[in-house]
């Protein structure tokens, strides 16, 4: 079983080092960083342009493949990403903004993954009955929303919200009241009150997947012999459904959860941008609009490693419940 | 499982009164059409995406304005008689505007889900029936690609796609899409391999392009028309993303995608901008994945059957 | 009736299970399909009864019926009784306490029956715990592993701790035994509980079967398509067709003097061990009935010899015979097959063989010779770092020779390498060792272009008719497919694709519909075309009947013979059911564990087999005759077929052999250390040191 993890670990580690290179390489070919100087009133001499770019290791006239090189061995050295473009070191960057990424995504994902689990085995167990139905129907709309447009209404309900009440119940622009007064435990409730919506609309889209994908899962396992094996020996239907469904039904779930993490990622990303949230998609589509080459391979490299981490993660969960691939 | 097979009737011939008739066992193709016409789903779902098309093709005429029409006596209006969806801060026709925005994001999805799907049956197909090395570096770049969220990259290939027309970002969604059902066409073309008469194919001396041309791909073909009806949704979805953020289309093209960002910053004073473009995007999107999730029902006979 | 003979409805019964007038609909679609057709049947305490028949008989879904386990969906009439009591209209709830404590069923798959996650000894403790709930853990634990001692589980203490994918399908039989032992039920329901599974493995489950059966009490249903199964087994027999039971009676009067023509035909259309290879096989023509659309009247009817006109018309109820209370058939001319005035065997006409003059010349010389043929797998372990750490030995050294116009079988259990042996030799590639000659010509030598060539030559059919035949084309195009790899133009093409379906008793003018069309037996009468469309000299036949329904058995057999006798065709048989191989081979090559262990002419290896393994094979056949089934002593092999990884020193065979336990220490220890090589006794090569002494086995 360690073996197993290991060997998937590696994999991922694998996978994850060269989608970072390659998103590296790609960056470098792609933007250029000078159009940001060219722009400018006085427009710098080339020289300082080139010594700009050349301090940041971004030049387009060094070739890529050196600058590359250059890349790595900075980080392996130093364990530097090297700097942004607004000469900030990009790790510095990163511990600023990663806590409020995590914070989003974590919680959205655990959410997403209970209620999805909860109701894709429901909708299962009740197929086409009313609840399956308005299960199935609700969450193939949330499936037909981009993650922007379940921000922006659940940003136009709470302000509809707030003007029926009368007060501002629900606040939802950045993580929290900037200038505000009190102990930590004001600022705690401040903080998670703004955590609100975005947790919301990161947990909704996440449990329309899962639940689609677990009541599937769990349809295959409806018709499974074994279940009336369990009830052949005096087990009811549900009872059955119970201890010898679900367990088998969840197997297939940490695979689907390594794969969709990615789309996770990136819908908890654009939840940032709409409700202004400095985290790290902010970081990364400010890196493509100024062409921030270091700023945009520390923002991969972030996702890249949460990646590794979920699909390790997935792979942990998957050995623990299936005997079969412990070896 | 035993007691279907103990049942003679999965025998096809069960599910059409006419077939019956006819005395004549029916094939895989009317069989999976039977069951989708018992599909309440695929009905709301053909239904609403026929409708979307004919409104997109047809929605202009009965109105009073084009897209380019600025009317400047009512900017910023909200619904009325004279603009059914209302009006943006310059004058622009919401109503025209949404029609011209669906046609632009129907025509990418329409040929990106499509499109997609060629490549997943294409490179799943050969991953899987070659094996080997073959199959080791396909997977591992299906593999990559997916580990990579593909919106970042959408974005910062967009950027540089900024110059060239919306027919690029067509094969750039579709260049992205097919990871997912390569992998699953790849499993059922390993299955497929094992399958008797395939090796009666190799054993008769068939060649392999042949045996894949001539045999696996019909035999997966029935994915790949789910995977090109969901590809429609997703494909829409990512173009309205992009456009969003502004990497997809550009102006002066219009597509949902470009309408919900002039929206949304007014979207809480004046929700019509953001409302009505954000309904018929969300409308044509659940009529494609209906479609396209009562056909997988239909196509494979254990799903929807609950025994107990 | 069956049962008005003794009791009249609706009166309490004294029987343990009594089932009445049962009907089970299920809801579909296009129309209602009524799979149990009013049913009537009794089983007294300690009575042990066969339901036979065919799939789509109903015979499942009956007993699933009276477990309480058809899905919701399904509409149940009629009643049920359980010890007096009636169980319709219990709830699941009411249902469950009964389960698994009065009523326990063993089904047919188990893989796929046990929940793969939890090991066994917690599944058949849970079934204790389930109706003692003070019970302790730790207590049915313990009953757990006694249970596994019971059904003959090596190592009961480890092996509970095993999960199912770690059993093999025999091991995980006997657990699905002690599950459906393990609350001392009244009523056991066995639902196919030896299909999936090989003859020495079926003789074991079944002698299970009959131990848990003695030490429980119960009464035992066992519900089967094979004949051969209930007649050494069973006191009283149904026999199912169309939702119905058409025959009942004890075992001695179904098989002795069945009354049904359909009992009649499906007894004579099975290939016996003791009988086959002397008659041709009688088939039973066309197939049963769709159960959505029954036409009124017998649904034998359109297959009967005997029918009449009011056959068409009325169903006939089940009737008692000669006034035996037990006895009963459905059919209206029921009195005249029992008085005699219609003869049984003459009801079905005995197909004629070829004719002399049909029959082609073949010429006395080999058309196929394997020698030495060997295919190891290499077994690697590790996650990140594979290394191997043994070989499979799927092929290890098997030789054969077959000549022209005659047929070789190949027979053995699964696992033995008999699969391996013809994908080797249909590859007709360089072997990893060993030589294969096909028609002369060592395939190794061969360039790719004469390769292609002489696949004209060899064709094969596959077992599973379905799945040979690709669904996405038609029949023409199918048949035709070998033709198009040797570039035959499309018109030459289509008449002689017309041509053989003729030969195989198809209609060439169904030649463009699709395969889902056909029935099983015409699917693999398509197969059998395709493979003769080249015109090939050697075909190999890969279990070519044993995916069909008994009854559907016996003409693809006679097809297959009349074929060799009118082509002079060459075969190379591979079956597992020794009975079809006997009916149809000239020679036999048995095989284990890779290796060929006896081979000979088939009545030598049949009647006077010379290895240990061939006379243990024959003996767990059952044969369809109760009085065979009773005067026979079973030799049960121990355990299962050992891994091919495992090193076996000297005779591989030794492990299980009853042999090697009978012979003194110098002979046993000669099977340890040295490698039996094959050599001739009374006619057979034996691979075997002690053939000799074979007959110590047989107790005189």
């Amino acid at each position: 079983m360690i073996g197993f993890i290991a060997k998937r670990f590696i994999n991922y580690a694998i996978l994850s080092a060269i989608a970072t290179l390659s998103a590296y390489v790609l960056a470098s070919l792609i933007l250029n960083p000078a159009s940001r100087y060219l722009g400018r009133n006085p427009r710098p001499s080339d020289e300082t342009i080139n010594a700009i770019l050349d301090g940041l290791g971004v030049n387009p006239n060094t070739p890529v493949i050196e600058r590359l090189w250059a890349w790595i061995v900075n980080l392996v050295t130093h364990g530097s990403l090297g700097d942004t473009i607004h000469n900030t070191s990009v790790i510095s960057e990163m511990t600023v903004r990663a806590g409020t990424s995590l914070r989003l995504l974590i919680l959205g994902t655990i959410i997403a993954a209970l209620i999805g689990v909860f109701l894709g085995v429901w909708g299962a167990v009740r197929q086409y009955k009313l609840s399956d139905q308005v299960i199935s129907y609700g969450s193939f709309t949330v499936l037909a929303m981009p993650s922007f447009v379940i921000g922006i209404l659940l940003m136009i309900l709470a302000t509809s919200l707030n003007n029926v009440l009368g007060i501002q119940l629900i606040n939802f622009t950045g993580e929290y009241t900037a200038g505000l007064e009190g102990g930590w435990w004001v600022h705690f409730w401040d903080r998670a009150a703004h955590l609100l919506l975005p947790t919301i609309s990161l947990a909704l889209m996440g449990a329309a997947g899962y639940s689609r994908y677990q009541r599937s899962a769990m349809l295959d396992v409806l018709s499974a012999d074994y279940i009336r094996t369990a009830r052949s020996k005096g087990r009811t239907r549900g009872s059955a459904l119970v201890r010898h469904g679900v367990r088998v039904a969840l197997i297939p779930m940490s695979t689907y959860f390594a794969y969709s993490f990615a789309t996770v990622l990136a819908g908890a990303a654009v939840t940032e941008l709409v409700f202004s949230w400095h985290g790290m998609g902010e970081m990364l589509v400010q890196a493509i609009q100024q062409s921030d080459i270091n700023a945009f391979t520390g923002a991969i490299l972030f996702n890249a490693i949460l990646i590794l981490i979920a699909g390790t993660l997935a792979d942990v969960v998957y050995a623990a419940l299936d005997p079969r691939v412990r070896v | 499982m035993s007691m279907l097979e103990e049942v003679s009737i999965p025998d096809v011939t069960a599910a059409n009164p006419d077939i019956i008739r006819s005395k004549k066992p029916v094939s895989r193709f009317k069989l999976v059409l039977s069951r989708l016409r018992s599909t309440p789903r695929f009905w709301v779902g053909i239904v609403g995406l026929g409708a979307i098309i004919l409104w997109s093709i047809f929605g202009l005429i009965p109105n009073a304005w084009n897209y380019t029409d600025l009317d400047v006596y009512n900017m910023g209006s909200s619904p009325s008689a004279l603009h059914w969806f209302g009006t943006s801060d310059i004058g622009e026709d919401i109503y025209a505007q949404t029609i011209v925005g669906l046609r632009k994001s129907l025509i990418i999805g329409l040929l990106v889900g499509p499109l997609a799907a060629i490549i997943a049956g294409i490179i799943g197909a050969v991953a899987g029936y070659l094996g080997g090395w073959w199959d080791r570096v396909l997977v591992w770049i299906i593999d990559l690609l997916l580990v990579l969220p593909s919106l970042f990259l959408f974005i910062l290939i967009g950027s540089a796609f900024k110059g060239l027309s919306w027919v690029a970002l067509i094969f750039l969604l579709a260049g992205f899409g097919w990871m997912i059902m390569a992998r699953v066409i790849r499993a059922q073309t390993k299955s497929l391999r094992e399958r008797d008469f395939i090796k009666a194919a190799r054993f008769m001396g068939v060649d392999t392009w042949t045996i894949i041309r001539r045999h696996v791909l019909p035999n997966v073909s029935s994915l790949l028309i789910i995977d090109a009806t969901l590809g429609i949704g997703g494909a829409i979805l990512s173009e309205t993303t992009l456009s969003f953020f502004g990497f997809g289309i550009q102006a002066p093209d219009v597509s949902l995608g470009t309408l919900l960002s002039a929206g949304q910053t007014a979207a809480a004073t004046r929700p019509w901008l953001f409302i009505f473009p954000a309904a018929i995007l969300v409308f044509t999107v659940l009529s494609a994945s209906l479609v396209g999730d009562a056909l997988r029902d239909a196509v494979d006979p254990t799903s929807g059957v609950n025994r107990d | 009736m069956l049962t008005s003979a003794t009791t009249t409805p609706h009166q309490p019964t004294s029987h343990l299970l009594e089932v009445r007038d049962l009907h089970v609909t299920f809801p579909q679609p296009g129309g209602a399909v009524t799979a149990v057709r009013g049913v009537n049947y009794h089983v007294d305490k300690g009575e042990f009864l066969g339901i036979v028949g065919e799939s789509g008989s109903g015979k499942s879904v009956s007993s699933l019926a009276v477990m309480g386990l058809l899905p919701s969906s399904a509409k149940i009439s009629g009643d049920i009784l359980f010890e007096g009591k009636s169980l319709m209209g219990r709830s699941d709830k009411e249902l469950s306490k009964l389960r698994g404590e009065g009523i326990s069923i063993i089904f047919q798959d188990p893989l796929s029956a046990l929940t793969p996650v939890y090991t066994i000894g917690t599944q058949i403790a849970e079934a204790l715990q389930l109706h003692d709930s003070k019970l302790s853990k730790l207590a049915a634990n313990s009953r757990a592993v006694e249970l596994l001692k019971i059904v003959g589980i090596p190592n009961p203490e480890r092996r509970a701790q095993a999960f199912p994918h770690e059993f093999s399908g025999g091991m995980r039989q006997r657990a699905m035994i002690a599950i459906a032992i393990a609350n001392n039920p009244r009523l056991i329901i066995a639902d196919e509980p030896t299909t999936a599974l090989d003859v020495t493995i079926q003789a074991q489950i079944l002698e299970v079967l009959q131990k848990a059966k003695d030490l429980t009490g119960a009464a035992v249903v066992l519900i089967t398509h094979d004949l051969g199964v209930v007649a050494g087994n069973a006191d009283r027999l149904a026999v199912m067709y169309a939702g119905r039971i058409v025959e009942t009676g004890t075992v001695d009067q179904v098989f002795r003097a069945p009354s049904m023509p359909y009992t009649i035909g499906l007894l004579r259309s099975m290939p016996n061990l003791a009988t086959a290879g002397h008659t041709r096989l009688v088939p039973l023509e066309g197939r049963p009935p769709q159960l959505s659309n029954l036409a009124p009247g017998c649904p034998f009817a359109p297959r009967c010899p005997a029918v009449i006109d009011a056959c068409r018309t009325t169903e006939p109820p089940l009737t008692m015979i000669n006034n035996e209370p037990l006895n009963a058939s459905a059919c209206l001319r029921v009195g005249q097959i029992a008085s005699g005035e219609l003869s049984r065997s003459t009801l079905y006409p005995v197909p004629e063989p070829v004719a002399a003059a049909q029959r082609a010349e073949v010429p006395p010389e080999h058309v196929m010779a394997v020698s030495e043929l060997k295919r190891h797998f290499p077994l690697s372990k590790g996650s990140i770092f594979k290394h191997t750490i043994g070989t499979v030995r799927a092929v290890d050294g098997v030789s054969f020779q077959i000549r022209a116009g005659q047929t070789l079988g190949l027979v053995g259990e699964s696992g033995c390498g008999k699969s391996t042996t013809i994908m080797e030799v249909l590859e007709l590639a360089k072997p990893q060792a060993g030589q294969v000659v096909i028609n002369g010509r060592d395939v190794a030598s061969l360039s790719a272009k004469e390769r292609r060539a002489l696949r004209k030559d060899i064709q094969v059919v596959f077992q599973d008719p379905m799945a040979s035949l690709d669904p996405r084309l038609p029949v023409q195009d199918i048949v035709g497919e070998p033709l198009t790899v040797h570039g035959v133009p499309a018109k030459e093409r289509l008449k002689k694709v017309a041509d053989v379906l003729e030969l195989v008793g198809l209609d060439p003018s169904m030649a463009s519909r699709y395969p889902h069309e056909f029935s099983g037996g015409q699917r693999q009468r398509i197969g059998i075309a395709r493979a003769l469309v080249t015109d090939p000299k050697i075909v190999v036949l890969d279990e070519p009947v044993s995916a069909l329904d008994v009854s559907i058995q016996a003409g693809v057999i006679n097809l297959l013979q009349d074929l060799q006798e009118k082509l002079g065709l060459s075969y190379l048989f591979v079956a597992h059911d020794l009975a079809v191989v006997r009916q149809i081979a000239d020679d036999v090559a048995v095989m284990y564990l890779g290796r060929i262990v006896e081979s000979g002419p088939t009545e030598n290896i049949f009647d006077n087999p010379q290895h240990p393994y061939t006379r243990a094979l024959l003996s767990a056949v059952p044969v369809p005759d109760p009085a065979i089934e009773r005067s026979r002593t079973r030799i049960i092999l121990d355990g299962d077929l050992p891994s091919p990884t495992e090193d076996i020193t000297g005779c591989n065979f030794r492990t299980r052999c009853p042999l090697f336990r009978l012979m003194d220490e110098a002979a046993q220890q000669k099977c340890r250390t040295s490698d039996p090589q094959n050599r001739s006794v009374n006619g057979s090569d034996v691979a075997c040191h002690h053939a000799e002494h074979i007959d110590l086995m047989t107790p005189a």
